[in-house]
């Protein structure tokens, strides 16, 4: 964890320094809906300065105004002390405001120099060439400078997640950026990464360079931020100060009630195997991506696969759902070998899936809600007729989700990219749940929801472990995966390396395992 | 709910609206600058569509063109860009003309017959280009454009006279051997007053509607078929055979293809001729954009550029350029997917907003009940 060096300096220069962003009296409407009313916020130069709130609180919104993507109804931005009418993010990035958006953006087939400098080439042969070494340089400079050291040659694809955050804040700096707005850069990383991620702010913030930090993990931002806004309803509800507040009183100014936790009851684990994997593997060309996978998920219990992200958990989680064929070793639900069966028939058969991405994987976006129901389930009651679609049946039973499951939404007829991802998710536990499952593949199921959503989300993985299903639940979220699972075992480069009790094991000590660096407890 | 409906309904005929409005703008300008009084050229092309006969052609040109639209409209359904229509239906046409002129049977078996074959020839003829796509992973763009290439080609190479072909009395032209009665569709009066029948086949069109219609909306092929297309890794984790489908909905949009040259065949050319129509394929592209891929707005847009292709003969006869009709086509397609895409940006916007604002309760002004242990921000 970085020490916040800047903080003691500028608790009491606090009123004395011209602040690096003001927002005052922000308002932003859009039809029907105001997405942010009055909201206040002052960041100091040379601080971490976390926003935190639910989602759907308006953080976006706000950064979005920050970064010039659109202008505010009310309210003024002052930069350093100077008042400012962003028009656009072009406009934002020249006055030094730079942004490093949740999802990376980043194209996989261009190196990190290519991608650096993609938009603000440095031109040579009278603007017909692009000037590498002078970009190099630069890349190199500013890794020295701030800590974040990436070889500017290497093709995106290859790097890890952690690299690629990296890179994405060394192409903002390289557009000269003086304030960072980071949209949950801890999301997609691993503790040992959060660390590393947190001493290269620690740098950043040395170096002068103010940073706004929006993020749903309390313990991080209490860690990493000198000061805090919280954001609830569209606006700014309080300020809190991170050596005092904890995270509870945070995650109450958030929510404005009571608060969740992860923990789930008694055993419900039965003896009774239903997802058995032995010897699974999956190569391709020369690379392992699965390894002699054995596993066996029993009834009624909730097996949590821990991992850092890329090291064969979607490949497991494909081979068991008969999305990719494996190349030796057997799959068996409940006894029946189901090695070659298609995906559909392991659906017929009880095998539910919580996708990892809803929107690549779970949802066709431009479709309605009961269209989305199907999904899944087109070969299946009450969906289809014979060689028909049945559309009362799919739409009652899509009105029944949209009731058991709490899915917030006017109607089931409007398109699924309408509703916000807590609600899309609720809406895919609700399906993946109809049809008496056996198996429910659970792969980040709260990932990117708010609290709310999360709770409800956690009570139905517990709802169908008491039904006696068994539950593969694969999660970046530690305190999700120990708080949830019966056990716990840990994947590393395609092999399952380790099996820890979830009942003694804590975050770091799991997040060790992970990478391979220290044993497991 | 009815407020929802009339909105809905006014939202879906705000683009073609749109579209057609612009592109009636754009070609008025184009006719002003060239010294033409629109108004008088578009009084002049629809004097001339009124005419019983001109009204004849411009029902049996949307016939053809719906077959070629609804075809590429079936390969947009699931994401694969059949450009090779053309190819399909004339070598479809051609291996069909061949086999009929070839045979005699009973009037409906010969029809049938003649039919069968132009299916699965252009069936055919498009499952190539998926194998393609589904085993060697070639974008069936460039096979479909490659097989067209083909085609033409290989029409050449069997359409002369000691292969498929016979000369044509009295002239140059050579063609298959002419169908018989037995395989002839007669055609129907539709106009009154026209010299000039309907193809009969324009039932075939609609069945083929009604079909394409009942499938892509009412079946289960037709939900996965439309999943593959608007999410294909969904679909593949929903348990659809996605290179099964590729293969399927190739197949299928070639078969349709297949019958784009029926209606000329069978009711009036009866032989495939050197001069037989070409480029339909192409058309179809425009068409199956600008209706959207829907039976119905497909069936609009085919009559529309009948409209346009056969009342525009008169043009050149009262001065007037007629090549002023490809320009309004041109920007008519152009028009259509620039208003499509605004209006359904509109339409996510608008709902999103509108789920916004039913499920927020109005934010309490005062949020009396914050706990703010240090006090809210100045």
């Amino acid at each position: 964890m970085p020490e916040s060096e800047g903080a003691a300096q500028s608790e009491t220069g606090a009123a004395a320094t011209v602040p690096a962003v003001e927002l005052s009296g922000i308002t932003k409407r859009f039809p029907g809906v105001v997405a942010n009313h009055d909201v206040n916020l002052r960041v100091r130069p040379g601080t971490v300065h976390a926003v935190v709130g639910e989602n759907g609180a308006g953080k976006s919104t706000l950064m979005k105004t920050l970064y010039g993507m659109h202008k505010p109804d009310e309210g003024t931005i002052t930069l350093n002390g100077e008042q400012v009418v962003l028009h656009s993010p072009a406009d934002a990035i020249a006055r030094g405001v730079g942004m490093v958006h949740q999802h990376f953006m980043l194209a996989d087939n261009l190196t990190v120099l290519e991608n650096v400098v993609l938009g603000a080439e440095p031109r040579r042969w009278g603007g017909f060439g692009l000037n590498r070494a002078a970009a190099r340089t630069k890349i190199r400079e500013i890794g020295k400078q701030y800590g974040l050291e990436v070889d500017p040659d290497e093709m995106v694809e290859r790097l890890g997640v952690g690299d690629r955050q990296r890179v994405e804040i060394i192409k903002v700096l390289y557009r000269g950026a003086r304030i960072l707005v980071l949209d949950e850069p801890t999301a997609v990383l691993v503790p040992q990464e959060v660390d590393a991620l947190f001493e290269a702010l620690a740098v950043l913030k040395g170096q002068g360079l103010s940073i706004i930090f929006i993020s749903h993990k309390l313990d991080e931002v209490r860690s990493v931020a000198d000061d805090i806004t919280v954001m609830r309803r569209g606006t700014t509800v309080a300020t809190a100060d991170p050596k005092t507040v904890s995270s509870r009183e945070l995650a109450e100014l958030m929510v404005g009630s009571e608060l969740p936790s992860p923990q789930t009851s008694d055993s419900t684990v039965t003896d009774r195997p239903v997802l058995e994997l032995s010897g699974i593997n999956l190569i391709d060309g020369a690379r392992h991506l699965l390894r002699d996978v054995t596993l066996t998920i029993h009834a009624g219990e909730v097996l949590g696969l821990a991992g850092v992200e890329g090291n064969g958990q979607a490949e497991l989680v494909e081979s068991i759902m008969g999305m990719r064929s494996v190349d030796s070793g057997t799959i068996k639900l409940t006894g029946d070998d189901i090695t070659s069966w298609s995906t559909r028939r392991r659906r017929e058969a009880g095998c539910g899936y919580i996708p990892e991405d809803r929107h690549r994987h779970g949802l066709i976006l431009d479709a309605p809600l009961w269209e989305n129901r199907i999904l899944g389930h087109q070969s299946r009651k009450p969906n289809v007729r014979g060689p028909l679609v049945d559309r009362a049946g799919a739409r009652t039973d899509t009105e029944r989700i949209v009731r058991e499951y709490d899915v917030r939404t006017p109607s089931i007829d409007v398109l699924a990219n309408s509703l916000s991802g807590g609600n899309q998710q609720k809406l895919i536990v609700g399906r993946e749940m109809s049809g008496n499952p056996k198996l429910l593949i659970a792969a980040h199921p709260t990932r990117g929801v708010d609290i709310g959503a999360q709770t409800a989300i956690w009570d139905l993985l517990r709802t169908a472990r008491a039904e006696g299903l068994a539950v593969l639940l694969i999660s970046a979220d530690l305190d999700e995966l120990i708080g949830l699972s019966d056990s716990l075992t840990v994947i590393l480069r395609g092999e399952l390396v380790a099996e820890v009790d979830p009942s003694t094991v804590t975050p770091e000590q799991l997040g060790s395992a992970m990478t391979g660096a220290g044993e497991a407890a | 709910m009815n407020a929802d409906t009339v909105r809905r309904v006014g939202l879906s005929l705000a683009a073609p609206a749109l579209a057609i409005i612009l592109s009636l703008a754009i070609t008025s300008a184009v006719l002003a600058a060239a010294g033409n009084d629109p108004f008088d050229t578009f009084k002049q092309m629809i004097e001339y569509a009124k005419e019983p006969r001109t009204t004849a052609m411009i029902i049996n040109g949307s016939v053809t063109y719906y077959f070629a639209a609804l075809a590429v409209a079936f390969g947009f359904r699931m994401n694969l860009f059949n450009i090779g229509v053309d190819g399909q239906y004339r070598l479809a046409a051609m291996l069909a003309a061949a086999v009929g002129g070839a045979v005699s049977l009973p009037p409906i078996l010969h029809v049938g017959l003649i039919l069968l074959v132009a299916v699965l020839v252009g069936g055919l003829w498009a499952a190539v280009a998926g194998l393609l796509k589904v085993y060697r992973g070639v974008s069936e763009v460039i096979s479909t454009i490659m097989l067209n290439s083909i085609t033409t080609a290989l029409i050449a190479f069997l359409l002369t006279t000691d292969k498929l072909a016979v000369q044509a009395e009295g002239s140059n032209n050579i063609g298959t051997k002419p169908i018989p009665a037995s395989g002839q569709v007669p055609g129907i009066g539709l106009v009154p007053d026209s010299p000039l029948k309907v193809y009969g086949l324009i039932v075939l069109a609609v069945i083929v509607g009604f079909l394409y219609w009942f499938v892509i909306e009412h079946s289960r092929f037709g939900f996965d078929l439309r999943a593959a297309g608007r999410n294909e890794e969904a679909a593949v984790a929903s348990g659809v055979n996605v290179k099964r489908m590729i293969l399927i909905s190739m197949a299928v949009s070639g078969g349709i293809a297949g019958l784009v040259g029926m209606p000329q065949l069978l009711g009036s050319s009866y032989t495939y001729s050197l001069d037989f129509p070409a480029g339909i394929g192409f058309t179809g592209i425009a068409i199956a954009l600008l209706g959207r891929n829907t039976a119905l707005g497909v069936a609009i847009g085919a009559l529309l550029f009948g409209f346009l292709d056969n009342s525009s003969q008169i043009l050149d006869l009262e001065g007037v350029p007629k090549e002023i009709v490809m320009i309004t086509q041109g920007v008519i397609v152009l028009s259509v997917v620039i208003a499509y895409e605004l209006v359904r940006r509109y339409r996510i916007v608008a709902q999103q907003r509108e789920v916004g604002r039913r499920l927020s309760e109005p934010p309490a002004p005062a949020a009396g009940n914050d706990k703010t242990p240090q006090g809210a921000q100045a």
